[in-house]
């Protein structure tokens, strides 16, 4: 009973950590900007695509794609910010809602497209396969190096927003863009480049998504409602709400399937609207 | 600017007379037993996706309630006519009724919640309950059949003498007459001083409780109405097909009939019906070839209609004619 709670919190913990890089950035820009973005999973799925293609058919080590999936998901989220989204701010919702849908369906329809509707394969190399033994239980070396990954991306992003001065003026812009505006910070800048780096880190999100939950067509879609779970809940511009968040929302995921498993992710949606309706802003959120 | 002269009871009355593009219109949906025999079938789909998108435009349209979950309703009038006709009876007209008090009756609770968050804490919210209503249609599969489906659904002929036939023309029937006589009562509703209340609620959420309107009340009532409708279009659909499937709650549904509307035109009562219209016929054409090319169509649409087409078709359309009348005279 005791071994299976540890290995439930663990692989919980492990999978928290995807979710938490597939939405961090979500998070930040939605806090930054209000602009409801659908299709920030379809970023994650660029970098997971990106990961494959290399592997497979090129053969890269599976260590040298990451880098590779992170700068193809930023481009990827900077041309669409650049050209689409900018028009969009002031939008409503509903709009914005809408639009980004549209762009999961097209990207959905492209990957089918380009790849076929089966789970792509990969081969991590054999560093990362196994177990660790540790006091009669056993770790699994990949989720063990998916929760170091996002710690230290956690870290580094938490230190970056704030000590450094570019950092200060994202909070900035979070808080009251209009203010940050108005005392010269270039609010623009500061969110393209943060929707550039969300965009990135869902992309390695996306990549490192592949060993543990697959990656077909559909991943846009079915990792779409556990990003937002993430982001209502943790509220909007909070990295530590995004961080706890993602956190609970992968173990109370993994303890309701290894414990409830006809309940399905029934009990996910309970939790997440009973949050909401206690607190609307989510957790950690201000407004 | 005549409404101001004459007074706001003229105003809501020159909205309700009826202009004969409508009539028209009305009209043109009798045109498939002569020109379609053959896809009557199809047509009684579209007049019940056209219902449930009328549905949709009530609470989005009028009152500004976005909704990603609005087929949490259509699944429960679906599955509340599915089962009474297993289980109870099969005679339709009252499966209807059940089907709607049914879906009325949880819309109504759960209209407690909606009518207090906007944003995006509201398309989680309705987003959650839809994938929540899913889930425990999925988990009761004892009651629902889960996955495979509601089978041994026994459907009394219409009247006790029209049948269900494999043609459709009960079908049709049946489900443009249930959408008139809905449409009139939605038409009837959004002309009345409550539907321009909704649009008061629609344009300014702060301002209406701030000038005596109880907003709250307001938003309730046609959340609760709409849910209604929502699940007379899934009972007809139950009822026509004789099965009901999980997909009836899926968050797809709730996206389409968005789609639906939005292609259409929001806010206009027609949107839904014209969007539908559009989305069905293009669908049965074109989703033979291959249903993940359907949606990249139907992605690049959205963008599309939300870059250059922000109210529908019918807004777009509206705009053109008003540009029209203003050149020609």
């Amino acid at each position: 009973m005791l071994a299976s709670l540890a290995s439930v919190l663990f692989d919980g913990f492990a999978y928290g950590m995807l979710l938490f890089l597939l939405s961090v950035g979500l998070s930040v820009t939605l806090g930054m900007m209000n602009f409801v973005n659908l299709a920030h999973c379809s970023f994650a799925m660029v970098g997971g695509y990106v990961t494959v293609t290399l592997a497979n058919a090129f053969g890269w080590p599976f260590f040298a794609t990451l880098p590779a999936a992170f700068l193809s998901a930023a481009a990827a989220s900077v041309v669409l910010e650049r050209t689409l989204y900018r028009r969009l701010y002031r939008a409503s919702d509903l709009d914005q809602c809408l639009f980004t849908i549209g762009i999961v369906f097209i990207s959905v329809a492209a990957a089918a497209y380009l790849y076929g509707t089966l789970q792509q394969p990969i081969n991590t190399p054999p560093t990362l396969q196994g177990a660790l033994e540790f006091l009669g239980m056993r770790f699994g070396v990949y989720r063990l190096f998916l929760i170091v990954t996002a710690l230290v991306i956690t870290a580094i992003l938490v230190a970056a927003l704030e000590y450094t001065r570019f950092g200060a003026q994202v909070r900035a812009a979070v808080d009251n863009p209009r203010m940050a505006r108005g005392l010269g910070v270039d609010v623009d800048r500061a969110f393209a480049i943060t929707f550039a780096l969300g965009g990135g880190l869902a992309g390695l999100g996306g990549a490192l998504a592949i060993e543990i939950v697959g990656l077909d067509h559909a991943f846009a879609f079915t990792y779409l409602v556990y990003v937002l779970i993430v982001v209502a809940v943790g509220g909007l511009g909070s990295i530590g709400g995004s961080f706890v968040a993602a956190a609970v929302l992968g173990i109370s995921d993994m303890a309701g399937k290894y414990y409830f498993p006809q309940l399905g992710a029934f009990f996910i949606y309970l939790v997440m609207i009973a949050l909401l309706i206690w607190r609307p802003a989510g957790l950690f959120g201000k407004r | 600017m005549h409404s101001a002269v004459t007074g706001p009871h003229a105003h809501l009355q020159a909205q309700v007379r009826w202009r004969r593009i409508e009539i028209a219109f009305w009209l043109c949906t009798l045109a498939p037993f002569v020109a379609a025999p053959a896809y009557l079938q199809l047509a009684s789909q579209i007049a019940i996706t056209a219902l449930f998108a009328l549905s949709l435009d009530l609470i989005l349209g009028y009152a500004g309630i976005v909704s990603l979950g609005h087929a949490a309703f259509f699944g429960l009038g679906a599955y509340a006519a599915g089962l009474l006709s297993k289980h109870a009876w099969g005679e339709p007209l009252s499966g209807l009724l059940i089907a709607s008090a049914v879906s009325a009756a949880v819309g109504y609770a759960m209209s407690f919640i909606i009518a207090r968050f906007r944003h995006l804490a509201l398309i989680m919210i309705t987003l959650g309950l839809g994938l929540l209503l899913h889930e425990a249609a999925n988990s009761a599969s004892w009651l629902t059949g889960g996955a495979d489906g509601l089978q041994g659904m026994k459907i009394r002929p219409l009247f006790e003498t029209f049948r269900f036939d494999l043609y459709g023309r009960t079908a049709y029937t049946y489900s443009v007459v249930v959408l008139f006589l809905t449409f009139l009562a939605a038409r009837r509703i959004i002309h009345s001083p409550f539907g321009l209340a909704l649009r008061g609620i629609r344009e300014n959420a702060t301002r209406m409780p701030a000038i005596g309107a109880p907003s709250h009340a307001h938003l309730r009532k046609i959340y609760a109405l709409s849910a209604a409708m929502a699940g007379v279009a899934g009972a007809l659909l139950a009822q026509t097909t004789s099965t009901v499937s999980l997909e009836v709650l899926s968050f797809q549904r709730s996206a389409d009939v968005l789609v639906i509307l939005i292609l259409g035109g929001a806010g206009r009562l027609y949107g839904g019906i014209v969007g539908a219209i559009i989305y069905m016929v293009a669908r049965d054409q074109f989703s033979g070839i291959s249903p993940q090319f359907w949606y990249f169509w139907i992605g690049l649409l959205l963008v599309v209609v939300v870059m250059f087409l922000p109210n529908g078709i019918l807004g777009g359309l509206a705009k053109i004619t008003a540009r029209w009348q203003r050149k020609a005279p």
